[in-house]
């Protein structure tokens, strides 16, 4: 089974042996594959109880809960990495769960859509419409994507709250793209912070 | 065949039992039965443990009702908890009326039943019993604790009261602890035993007349709070019984069971006192209601998983409110605070607690699954 691009880069980044903190876990893939393949101790956050279900039937610890509401119960330093994959756009409150990400564990890998990715912005441009895309699949008034944010947003959030960025990562369907066009160029980001 | 392996079994323990409220028991009987093959390692042992009114024939047919084992659609060759895969254990608990040592059994220093003078237990009591049930089947460590109710109880006692012992803990529909709507419950319950002319400050057992109407009240009470106000609507609504004179679906203007929901409540009333002792549910529910897994470990409920090295799977249902998802969230925050690695999810069922022993796939997956990574 292979992993989503970004999760590979996760993946593949990740200690051996590390304690491992999954926020938006879905069915667990990621979380299974480090244990697979990189003996990590991984634990799980997840809202939708049939992931949850999913997950724990591939044996492994996954709480259902809410990241903009249960990640205040984790003491501090108790991972070695929070991982927060495709979840922070959908947070109510996605400065306060980065906090959270950066209390709990030692690093955090953050991966999120790119909202200028150029695709996007042909489609407000032109089309005026909000883009619906392979990345953005979903009508403006389903999608769980509150908080759209953008690669230099991200990068300048950072910056602001005094977050190293350790290393950067940016995807366009499947393959890396330069740090300098990841604006305009990537689908897809994936930070790995420390404080 | 070794003969303490196999349906329908009783040991007698004879190494006493200090009860956290300061009697000793010199010796127990515990009634239990195992199902399929314990490996030559001894390491495939799950213990299953029952709720307040269930007994040790999780999955072996009723001897007194004749209807199959409470939990037999999760235990059996191929099925959730794998006779193939796991060694099974169900004990009777301590304080109960199937076979395990209890009010209605003998006190061998008078010769008589026990009754009242039984001393009051605690879940942990049951725990350290079924420890002692162990010893004498020569397991020394647990695969997994599972239960749901009271038996989620007992597993969460038993990850802090012997957490060498046990890999593994599932719990079900359950609580760390009693809450104040749980214990007035009870007390309606044991009101009603106790208001019964028949009970007899307990000393009913010689002339055949126990306090059957008392405890049919108790029954009736406690089985409200395992069904939801949802499913009680969609089974009974307002529907009114067929009357004896062939009118169907009018009032008698009297006080016999009209409503459907009254009749289906007096026969759920009837049919337990054929099968439970009345004195068994008083020092039960007592036990339950003692039941704070925090208060054991200094007001801190992580306290108690901090030995334990077990894996945890926790489970409620939206619907149940006398153990609501709160009180499983309440274990998860303790659980995530002392580190141990546990899951929880909280399922959807119109049953309310009564969903823990009825059809749910997501269940059966999920304790499938985890089962299976503890192996």
């Amino acid at each position: 089974m292979s992993l989503r691009p970004d999760l590979a880069i996760i993946a593949a980044h990740v200690a051996r042996g590390s304690r491992v903190l999954d926020v938006g876990c879905g069915d667990g893939q990621l979380m299974a594959a480090l244990r697979d393949t990189r003996d990590v101790d991984a634990r799980g956050l997840e809202i939708d109880p049939g992931n949850v279900a999913d997950a724990m039937a591939r044996g492994l610890s996954v709480m259902q809960g809410d990241a903009d509401r249960d990640l205040a119960d984790y003491p501090d330093a108790s991972f070695d990495y929070a991982i927060l994959s495709q979840t922070l756009q959908t947070a109510m409150r996605p400065h306060v769960v980065l906090d959270h990400l950066l209390r709990i564990g030692a690093q955090a890998f953050v991966s999120f859509p790119n909202f200028a990715h150029w695709r996007v912005r042909a489609s407000l441009l032109w089309g005026g419409r909000m883009p619906v895309t392979t990345l953005l699949p979903l009508e403006w008034y389903e999608t769980p994507n509150i908080h759209h944010v953008t690669i230099d947003d991200f990068r300048a959030f950072v910056a602001k709250r005094g977050i190293t960025v350790v290393d950067a990562w940016f995807l366009s369907g499947g393959k890396r793209t330069t740090a300098a066009a990841a604006n305009f160029r990537a689908e897809h980001a994936v930070f790995l912070l420390r404080r | 065949m070794d003969s303490r392996f196999g349906p329908d079994r009783r040991a007698t323990l004879a190494t006493p039992l200090a009860l956290d409220g300061g009697a000793t028991l010199p010796a127990i009987d515990i009634a239990y039965e195992t199902y399929g093959t314990l490996s030559p390692a001894r390491d495939n042992a799950i213990l299953i443990c029952h709720a307040l009114t269930g007994d040790q024939h999780v999955a072996s047919t009723h001897p007194r009702t004749g209807k199959p084992g409470w939990w037999s659609r999760m235990v059996g060759p191929g099925k959730p908890i794998d006779l193939n895969q796991h060694f099974v254990i169900c004990s009777n608990v301590l304080g109960s009326c199937m076979g395990s040592s209890g009010p209605a059994s003998i006190d061998p220093a008078t010769g008589s039943p026990w009754a009242m003078r039984f001393p009051v237990l605690t879940i942990r009591d049951m725990v350290r019993a079924q420890g002692m049930l162990l010893d004498h089947l020569g397991i020394d460590r647990l695969r997994a604790v599972v239960g749901g109710s009271m038996g989620g109880m007992q597993a969460l006692s038993w990850s802090a009261t012997l957490p060498d012992r046990v890999q593994a803990v599932v719990v079900i529909a359950s609580t760390a602890r009693h809450s104040a709507q749980n214990i007035a419950f009870h007390e309606v319950g044991r009101q009603a035993i106790m208001a019964d002319p028949n009970w007899r400050g307990g000393d009913y057992y010689a002339d055949g007349s126990p306090p059957a109407a008392g405890l049919s009240v108790a029954r009736m009470a406690a089985h409200i709070t395992y069904l939801s106000e949802a499913g009680l609507t969609a089974k009974f609504g307002r529907k009114l019984q067929a009357r004896a004179d062939g009118q169907a679906g009018a009032k008698t203007f009297g006080f016999d069971a009209d409503f459907q929901v009254e009749s289906y409540l007096r026969h759920q009333g009837l049919a337990f006192t054929d099968r439970f002792d009345a004195n068994s549910y008083l020092y039960i529910t007592r036990a339950l209601d003692y039941f704070d897994l925090a208060e054991e470990h200094g007001g801190v409920l992580a306290n108690a998983f901090r030995q334990t090295k077990a894996r945890f799977c926790i489970v409620s249902f939206d619907t149940d409110w006398l153990y609501p998802t709160a009180e499983s969230r309440n274990i998860v925050h303790a659980l995530n605070a002392a580190g141990a690695p546990a899951s929880f999810v909280e399922l959807s069922s119109p049953f309310g607690h009564d969903a823990f022993l009825l059809e749910s796939p997501e269940l059966d997956r999920i304790m499938r699954g985890f089962l299976e990574a503890t192996i």
